[in-house]
C-alpha cells in the first residue's frame, strides 16, 4: 500500500467543457480605440466612456503589483481580447429567446435558469463571457422596487443610480487590476434595494468564461438604501484550457443607515491541470462601504478554483457602529496559488469587524492569508477579532499568514489568533480503524475545520460549498 | 476465531516480527506482555492493517478469512477493534457525529440498517453515562482537549458502540491513575462475552488484576517465547523478562 498522503491528486474539473456558440470577439489588444469600441457596442453615455478613459490613462502608468506571495508568468495584456459575446446577445426578455446551447450550458452547470428557480428562493443573473444572458425573476422583484439586472441594463435604465455610485467605493484610479477593469468592463450585475425593503429572495449571479483568449472583466454594484437587507450569491466556472485566462472583476457594495448586505461567493474557476498548466488568473477587487450608521456588510467566500487568486474583499467601516465581517475558506491543490484575505478599515466610532479565514493547502500548492486591520484615530472603541487557521495536506504544500495591524487609538481592541494543523496519516488511520473510508475521513476533518465559515453561508450555498470542497480535494489524501 | 501462523513483518526494512504464532478462541482474553520494541504494538498495527508495516511471510486468518488482503476499514467491519495507546485528536469533528458515522459505516458493512440520529442519541447517552463521560464531552471534537483518562474511556465507548469480535487493547493502562483504570477495566469487563475475544497488550501485571486473562504470552524479539495462565504475569512481575531470553 502506498503512503496515503504522498498519493496526490487525480481529480477532474467537471465544469471544463466548452460551449459551441457563435461569438463576436474584438481582436486582441488594448488601446483607446478598443475602449471606444466597447463603449460604442454597448451604446454607452459619454460620462461612462470618460470614466473608462480616465482609468485607462491611470492604468498605463501603473505597475502590476508584485507584493503578493504569488509566482506566475506576467500577462501580456496586448494578447487578450477585451470583448467577447455570443452573437445572439443582447439581453433577452424571456428564456425562449436565449440560445438553447447557452441554456444547456447553464443546465449542465446545475444552474437552471427557468422561472421555477423562483420556488427555491433564488433570482439568477447569468453572465456568459462578457455579457449578461438573462436575469430571472426580475419582474417580481420590481414590484417591491428592487432593481436586479445586468450592468448594461442598469446603465441604460437607471443611469442616475449607476453614475452616483459607480467608483464611489473602488475609484477608477484604484489598483492596477481595478483600473484595468474600469477601463474595459463589459457587463456584470446591478442591485438596488430601496429604503426599508428586505429582499425576499437570494439574488444570484453566475459567471461563465467560455471563449478562448478573452479576459472576463465584470462589474458588480450593489446599493442597499437605509433599513434594507439583501443577500447576494456569486458563482463562477470556466472551460478547461492550456492557456491561462485573466479574470479581473470589481465589486462595490454600499450600505446606508441600518442596511445589511451579505455577499457570498463560490469561486470555482478552472484551476489548471495536475502539472500546473492552464487555469484562470483571478485578480479581483471587492470592497464594501458601510456608509451609514449601524450598517453591516459580510463577505463570505469559498475559493476552490483558479490557478492564481489575488483577492481581498474589504470593508470600510465609515458609519458609526457599523459592522464588517469576512468569512473565508480558500482551498488550493495541485499547483494552485492563492493570496487572499481582507482589509477592515475602521473609520467610525464603535465599529466592529470579524475575520475568520480558513486556508487548506494540498498538493504542491501555496495558500496565503493576507489581512489588514486599520483603526484610525476617529474610530473610538473599535473592535476586531481575527482568526486565521491553516491546514496542510501532504508534504509539498505551503500555508502562510501575513496579518497586518495598524491601530492609531488606545481604546481599540484587537484580537488575533492563528493556528496551523495538518491532516496526518495517523488521523486517517484512526478513522479507517473505526470503519470510515479515507474519503469520508478527509471530508469530516475538512468540514470540521471549515465549520465556522460554512454555518455562515446561505443554506443552498453551504451544501454546494461542501460538495465542491470534496471534489477539489479528491485524491489529496489517498 | 484468530489464527496467526509464522508471521514475519518489517518496518522500514527492519524485521520486527520473526515467526510469531498465536491462536485465539472465541470469548478468550489473551494478555500479551513484553519489553519495549519486542513487537507487541507492531502486531496490533498489522492486525488492523496500518500500511507502514510490511508482512514478509506468514498468514493471519480471522474466522477462516485471510485478514491480510482486507483494507483497514473492512477489518473494522469484520469486527477487529483497536483501542489506541495514543488516541488521535480530530479537531472540528464532533464526537457524536464521528461515533454515529463510524457505527453506521460498520453496520452497513455487516448488512444492518443504520441508526437514525434519535436512535443513536439514546444509545450514546446510556453508554457514555456508564463510563462517566459527560454530555459536555460528547459535544466536543473527537479527543480534542480530553484528559488522558477521558481519551481511554472514549476508546472503550467506541469499542462498546462498534460491537467488535476481537478487541485489541494497546497499553490501555498507560498514564491512568488507579480510579480511571478501574473505570476502564469495568467497561472492558462488561463487554466480555462468549463471542468476543481480547488481546490485552501491557507492560504491567497490575492491569491484569482488573482484566483477568485466560492466557498470558510473553513476546521477546518478535516471537512468543512463553505462554501460560494468569499466574505467568505474576512470575514476570517478580523475575522480569531476562530469564526468558
Amino acid at each position: 500500500m502506498a503512503n496515503n498522503i504522498e498519493k496526490i491528486l487525480n481529480n477532474e474539473y467537471k465544469w471544463g467543457f466548452e460551449t459551441d456558440v457563435a461569438v463576436d470577439t474584438l481582436k486582441p489588444g488594448l488601446d483607446e480605440q478598443v475602449i471606444a469600441e466597447i463603449s460604442r457596442i454597448k451604446n454607452e453615455p459619454a460620462w461612462l466612456r470618460e470614466i473608462r478613459l480616465t482609468a485607462f490613462e491611470r492604468w498605463k502608468k501603473k505597475q502590476e503589483p508584485t507584493w503578493a506571495f504569488l509566482n506566475y508568468k506576467p500577462q501580456d495584456y496586448q494578447s487578450i481580447s477585451y470583448y467577447s459575446a455570443p452573437k445572439s446577445a443582447p439581453l433577452k426578455k424571456s428564456l425562449a429567446e436565449v440560445d438553447p446551447e447557452i441554456l444547456k450550458t447553464y443546465n449542465k452547470l446545475g444552474i437552471p435558469l427557468e422561472e421555477q428557480k423562483v420556488l427555491a428562493g433564488v433570482a439568477v443573473d447569468a453572465v456568459f463571457d462578457s455579457v449578461s444572458i438573462i436575469t430571472t425573476y426580475k419582474d417580481k422583484l420590481a414590484e417591491q422596487g428592487i432593481i436586479f439586472c445586468s450592468f448594461s441594463e442598469a446603465v441604460k435604465n437607471h443611469p442616475e443610480l449607476v453614475r452616483k455610485y459607480l467608483g464611489s467605493v473602488v475609484p477608477a484610479t484604484d489598483n492596477f487590476f481595478a483600473c484595468l477593469n474600469t477601463a474595459v468592463f463589459t457587463d456584470g450585475s446591478f442591485v438596488y434595494i430601496p429604503q426599508g425593503v428586505r429582499c425576499p429572495v437570494e439574488l444570484s449571479t453566475y459567471f461563465r468564461i467560455n471563449s478562448k483568449n478573452t479576459g472576463q472583466f465584470e462589474r458588480t454594484l450593489i446599493v442597499a438604501e437605509a433599513d434594507s437587507y439583501v443577500s447576494y450569491l456569486e458563482g463562477c466556472t470556466a472551460p478547461q484550457r492550456d492557456e491561462n485566462q485573466l479574470h479581473a472583476a470589481v465589486v462595490e457594495l454600499i450600505a446606508l443607515d441600518n442596511a445589511e448586505i451579505k455577499y457570498s461567493t463560490i469561486q470555482n474557476w478552472y484551476p489548471g491541470d495536475e502539472n500546473g498548466k492552464g487555469g484562470i488568473y483571478n485578480f479581483v477587487t471587492k470592497r464594501g462601504l458601510c456608509a451609514g450608521v449601524n450598517s453591516k456588510i459580510s463577505w463570505m467566500q469559498v475559493e476552490t478554483g483558479s490557478a492564481v487568486t489575488w483577492k481581498y474583499p474589504s470593508c470600510i467601516l465609515k458609519g458609526d457602529n457599523s459592522v464588517g465581517k469576512f468569512y473565508s475558506v480558500a482551498v488550493t491543490n495541485k499547483y494552485q496559488q492563492a493570496d487572499t484575505g481582507t482589509k477592515m478599515i475602521h473609520l467610525g466610532k464603535n465599529t466592529k469587524s470579524t475575520i475568520i479565514a480558513k486556508g487548506i493547502a494540498a498538493g504542491q500548492s501555496q495558500n496565503s492569508y493576507r489581512g489588514l486591520v486599520k483603526i484610525t484615530s476617529a474610530a473610538e472603541n473599535a473592535r476586531n477579532y481575527s482568526q486565521c487557521d491553516s491546514m496542510l495536506m501532504g508534504e509539498e504544500s505551503g500555508a502562510h499568514t501575513f496579518p497586518h495591524l495598524d491601530s492609531a487609538i488606545p481604546t481599540a481592541r484587537v484580537e488575533h489568533e492563528a493556528t496551523t494543523s495538518k491532516i496526518g496519516d495517523d488521523q486517517i488511520f484512526y478513522c479507517k480503524q473505526r470503519g470510515i473510508s479515507s474519503e469520508e475521513a478527509v471530508s469530516m476533518i475538512v468540514h470540521g475545520f471549515c465549520r465556522e465559515v460554512f454555518q455562515e453561508l446561505p443554506m443552498e450555498f453551504a451544501i454546494e460549498a461542501r460538495q465542491l470542497l470534496l471534489v477539489s480535494l479528491e485524491g489529496a489524501v489517498g | 476465531m484468530l489464527e496467526i501462523k509464522n508471521l514475519h513483518a518489517n518496518i522500514e526494512q527492519t524485521e520486527i516480527l520473526k515467526g510469531l504464532n498465536l491462536k485465539i478462541g472465541s470469548g478468550e482474553v489473551h494478555a500479551l506482555m513484553g519489553l519495549n520494541g519486542s513487537g507487541k504494538s507492531t502486531l496490533a498495527n498489522i492486525l488492523t492493517g496500518r500500511d507502514k508495516y510490511q508482512v514478509t511471510s506468514g498468514e493471519i486468518l480471522f474466522y477462516g478469512k485471510d485478514l491480510l488482503t482486507l483494507t483497514p476499514e473492512a477489518r473494522a467491519g469484520e469486527g477487529i477493534f483497536l483501542a489506541f495507546q495514543y488516541s488521535v485528536e480530530l479537531p472540528g469533528v464532533n464526537e457524536v457525529y464521528f461515533l454515529r458515522t463510524a457505527c453506521n459505516e460498520i453496520r452497513k458493512y455487516r448488512g444492518l440498517a443504520p441508526y437514525s440520529i434519535t436512535e443513536f442519541a439514546k444509545i450514546i447517552k446510556e453508554k457514555s453515562a456508564k463510563l462517566g463521560l459527560s454530555e459536555l464531552m460528547l459535544s466536543r471534537s473527537v479527543n480534542s482537549g480530553f484528559s488522558g483518562g477521558e481519551k481511554k474511556r472514549n476508546e472503550v465507548l467506541m469499542m462498546e458502540i462498534l460491537e467488535p469480535k476481537l478487541c485489541i487493547l494497546d497499553e490501555i493502562d498507560s498514564g491512568l491513575d488507579i480510579d480511571a483504570l478501574q473505570v476502564v477495566a469495568e467497561g472492558v469487563n462488561r463487554l466480555r462475552n462468549a463471542d468476543r475475544s481480547f488481546i490485552v497488550i501491557t507492560h504491567y501485571q497490575r492491569l491484569l488484576n482488573y482484566i483477568v486473562p485466560d492466557f498470558v504470552h510473553v513476546i521477546v524479539e518478535g516471537q512468543i517465547v512463553k505462554s501460560g495462565g494468569k499466574e505467568l504475569a505474576l512470575e514476570l512481575e517478580e523475575k522480569g523478562y531476562s530469564w526468558l531470553k
